[in-house]
C-alpha cells in the first residue's frame, strides 16, 4: 500500500483534474435533451474504449488497428451471460474484461513471440478482429448474423443495468466507468509496470539490456488494454440493448476506438477523454447543421455522410498539423509562450 | 525458445484442421461446383493481383500502409460508371481516362498529404490514408447516395468468331461458367502486371524507384529526387487501382464502399507475396482468389474466413512473403 500512496502523491495533480472533470461532466444531464444525453453517453463509452486502446498503443507503443476484437468480446460476453444464464451485467462486464484479457494474452503472446511489430502488428490485430467478426457471423450459439437482442426491463433496474426511464443514470454509470478507467491509467502510468511499458515503447533493445522483459511488459499492456476496452464494449451492448457481429467487431468500431485518443493525444492520460469530447461536440454540430442548415447552406439539408466527411477531414488535418493530438498542440503552445 | 512456440502454434493449427476437415463433406462435392470455384477464384484473383501490385509498390517503396487504396478504386468505379451512363463510353475504353486520371490523383495525394508526414511513425501515415479513405467514400455517399447500381454490357453474352474457334459467352470450361467481363478483367490485369514489371525492372525510372526503396539516402546522393520518385510511385500505385476499377465495373455493384473490400484483400496479397514484389503480388492475388472461393465452397457465406487465416499464418511464419527476401 506504500507504493499506492507514493503514486497518489506523485499524481495528485492528475487526481485533482479527474475530480474536476467528473464534477463538470456530472452536470451535463441537467441541461440537455434526451437525445443529446445519449450522444454524450456513447461518447463516454468510446472514450473508455479509447482509454483501453491507449494503454497498448500509446504507452506500450504497439499500434493496434483491431481493438474491436476486445470491444466485441466484452459486448458478446455481457449479452450471452445475461440473456442465456441471467448473470448480472455488472459481473458480465468483469467477465467480458477477463475474456478479452485472455484473448489478448494468447494472441499477443503469439504475435510478440514471432516478432510482429509496427505495421505488421497493426495488420495482424486487424485480421484478428475480422476473424472474430466472421466467426461470430456463423456461430448459432451467439445468434450468428442476427445478433442477440437484450430484452427490455420495463423500467429502471440497477441489478440488470437497464435504465429505460432515467437516461441520466445510464449516463452516470458510463461516467463512473470512465472515471475508473482513467484512475487505472493514472496508477499504471506512475507505477513500475507503466515505466516498463514506456521503456519498451521508446527502445525495446535498450529496455531489455536494463533487465526489463519486453514480452512481459507488452503482455501486461495488452491484457489491461483489452480488459478496459471490453468493459466499454459490454456497457455498449447494455446501452443499445442489442449486439451483432458488425456492431461488435466491425472495422469502423476499431477506427472509432482509436480516433479519440489520436485526436486528443496518444500516450497521454487525458487524450482519449479530450478526443471524445471534441469529436462528439463536432459530430453534433455537423449533424445539426445537416438537419437544419442556415439558408446559404440549404443544399446540405438531410444529406447522408457529411458528418463522416468531416471526421475524415479532422483526421487528416490532425495527422498533418498536430501529430501529437490536441494535448500535444496545447503543450507545444505553452512551451513556446513560456520561453 | 522461438522454435518451441512455433511448434505449439503448428500443433494448434493441425488440431483446427483435423477438427474442421471431417466436418466438411468435401468428398461429396460435385466436380462442376469445384471447377467453378477454381475458375472464379483465378479470375477474381487476377483483379486482386492488379490491385495489390499498386499497393505493393507503395508499401515497398514508401513503406506506408495505404488504407485509401480501395477508396481510390471507388473513384474510378464511379468515373467509369458515369462515363458509361452519360456518354455510353465502354468501361474498357474508359481505361484511357481512368489510368492517367488516377495517376494524377495519386501524385497529388502524395505531394500534399503524405510527403509532409513521411518521417512520422508508421501509424500516422496509416491514419492519414484512412482519413482520406473516409473522405472519399463519404463524398461518394453524399454525391451518389448509397443506392447500389450496376451496368450491363450489351456484348457480354455474344458469340465471338476468332477464326479458329468460336467462343460463345458465357464460356464453359470443365462445366464452369466463365463470363466475358471477368475473363477480360483477368487478361488485362495480367497484361498490366507484365507492363508494370518491365517498367520497374527495365527502365531508368524503374531503377530509380528500386533505388529509392532500398536506400533512400544513397539514392539522394546519386542525384535521384526521392520525393519526386515517391510521388510518381504513389501515382503508379493509384493508376493500378484506376485500371482495376474500370475492369471490375461490369461485374460489380457500384456503391461508395465498393472499393473498400479490395483494400484489405490487397494487404493480404501484398504480405503474402512480399512487399514491393510484382511477381509476388501476381501469385499472391491468384492464391487469395482461390482461397476465397474454396472457403466459400466449404463454409458458405464466409469466404473471407480462409483469407484471414492465410493472412495470419503468413504474418507469423513468413512475414517477408513468398517472394520477399528472408530476414527482417
Amino acid at each position: 500500500m506504500i507504493r499506492l500512496r507514493r503514486i497518489a502523491a506523485a499524481s495528485s495533480r492528475d487526481l485533482l483534474i479527474l475530480l474536476g472533470v467528473v464534477a463538470v461532466l456530472a452536470l451535463v444531464p441537467l441541461g440537455v435533451s434526451r437525445f443529446t444525453l445519449s450522444v454524450a453517453t456513447v461518447a463516454l463509452i468510446f472514450g473508455l474504449a479509447g482509454i483501453g486502446w491507449n494503454v497498448l498503443s500509446g504507452f506500450a507503443g504497439q499500434f493496434s488497428f483491431g481493438h474491436a476484437a476486445y470491444f466485441g468480446l466484452g459486448a458478446y460476453t455481457v449479452a450471452v451471460t445475461f440473456t442465456k444464464y441471467s448473470i448480472s451485467p455488472w459481473l458480465g462486464l468483469v467477465l467480458g474484461g477477463m475474456v478479452a484479457a485472455i484473448f489478448g494474452l494468447l494472441t499477443g503472446w503469439i504475435s510478440f513471440r514471432f516478432g510482429l511489430k509496427g505495421a505488421y502488428f497493426a495488420l495482424a490485430t486487424f485480421a484478428l478482429a475480422e476473424l472474430l467478426r466472421l466467426t461470430f457471423n456463423k456461430f448459432d450459439y451467439v445468434g450468428a448474423g442476427v445478433g442477440i437482442p437484450i430484452p427490455l426491463a420495463g423500467g429502471d433496474s440497477w441489478g440488470s443495468l437497464r435504465f429505460e426511464n432515467t437516461p441520466a443514470i445510464r449516463y452516470f454509470v458510463a461516467l463512473g466507468l470512465v472515471a475508473l478507467g482513467t484512475l487505472a491509467v493514472i496508477i499504471i502510468k506512475r507505477s513500475r509496470v507503466g515505466n516498463r511499458m514506456l521503456a519498451v515503447r521508446e527502445d525495446e533493445d535498450a529496455a531489455a539490456s536494463l533487465g526489463i522483459n519486453p514480452l512481459r511488459a507488452k503482455l501486461v499492456a495488452i491484457a489491461v488494454s483489452g480488459f478496459i476496452t471490453a468493459v466499454a464494449g459490454g456497457y455498449y451492448a447494455m446501452f443499445l440493448m442489442f449486439v451483432d457481429p458488425d456492431l461488435a467487431f466491425g472495422p469502423f468500431i476499431s477506427v472509432a476506438i482509436l480516433l479519440r485518443p489520436i485526436v486528443g493525444g496518444v500516450g497521454t492520460i487525458w487524450g482519449p477523454v479530450v478526443g471524445a469530447a471534441i469529436l462528439s461536440v463536432l459530430g453534433e454540430v455537423t449533424r445539426s447543421l445537416v438537419r437544419d442548415p442556415p439558408s446559404f447552406l440549404q443544399v446540405i439539408e438531410g444529406v447522408n455522410g457529411l458528418d463522416q466527411v468531416m471526421f475524415g477531414l479532422i483526421l487528416v488535418v490532425v495527422i498533418i498539423r498536430a501529430p501529437d493530438g490536441v494535448i500535444g498542440l496545447f503543450r507545444r503552445f505553452r512551451k513556446r509562450s513560456s520561453q | 525458445m522461438r522454435g518451441r512456440s512455433r511448434r505449439i502454434v503448428w500443433a494448434g493449427l493441425a488440431v483446427v484442421v483435423a477438427v474442421a476437415v471431417p466436418q466438411t463433406a468435401w468428398w461429396d462435392l460435385n466436380h462442376t461446383v469445384f471447377a467453378q470455384a477454381v475458375v472464379s477464384g483465378l479470375l477474381i484473383g487476377g483483379v486482386y493481383s492488379l490491385v495489390a501490385m499498386g499497393l505493393s509498390l507503395v508499401f515497398g517503396v514508401l513503406d506506408i500502409i495505404n488504407f485509401a487504396h480501395g477508396a481510390l478504386m471507388t473513384i474510378t468505379i464511379y468515373v467509369s460508371y458515369l462515363l458509361f451512363q452519360n456518354y455510353g463510353v465502354d468501361p474498357y475504353v474508359s481505361l484511357v481516362v481512368t489510368i492517367p486520371l488516377m495517376f494524377v490523383v495519386g501524385v497529388g495525394i502524395q505531394r500534399f498529404a503524405i510527403n509532409p508526414v513521411m518521417d512520422a511513425p508508421v501509424h500516422n501515415q496509416l491514419l492519414l490514408t484512412l482519413g482520406i479513405a473516409i473522405i472519399i467514400e463519404n463524398l461518394a455517399l453524399v454525391l451518389f447516395t448509397g443506392t447500389p447500381r450496376s451496368i450491363e454490357l450489351a456484348y457480354a453474352r455474344n458469340e465471338f468468331d476468332l477464326g479458329v474457334v468460336t467462343l460463345d459467352f458465357p464460356l464453359r470450361v470443365f462445366g464452369a461458367v466463365v463470363s466475358l467481363p471477368k475473363l477480360i478483367a483477368f487478361l488485362v490485369a495480367l497484361l498490366l502486371a507484365g507492363v508494370l514489371y518491365l517498367l520497374i525492372q527495365r527502365t531508368q525510372l524503374g531503377a530509380a524507384i528500386r533505388a529509392s526503396a532500398q536506400e533512400p539516402e544513397g539514392a539522394e546522393l546519386v542525384g535521384i529526387d526521392v520525393r519526386r520518385i515517391y510521388m510518381i510511385t504513389f501515382g503508379i500505385g493509384a493508376a493500378c487501382v484506376g485500371a482495376a476499377g474500370s475492369l471490375v465495373l461490369p461485374f460489380l455493384f457500384v456503391a461508395p464502399t465498393a472499393g473498400a473490400t479490395f483494400t484489405i484483400i490487397a494487404f493480404v496479397v501484398v504480405v503474402l507475396g512480399g512487399m514491393g514484389s510484382i511477381p509476388g503480388a501476381l501469385v499472391g492475388g491468384l492464391v487469395i482468389g482461390l482461397t476465397q472461393e474454396l472457403t466459400q465452397l466449404f463454409v458458405p457465406g464466409a469466404k473471407f474466413l480462409g483469407v484471414f487465416i492465410v493472412f495470419l499464418a503468413v504474418l507469423l511464419f513468413r512475414p517477408e512473403g513468398i517472394f520477399g527476401k528472408a530476414g527482417r
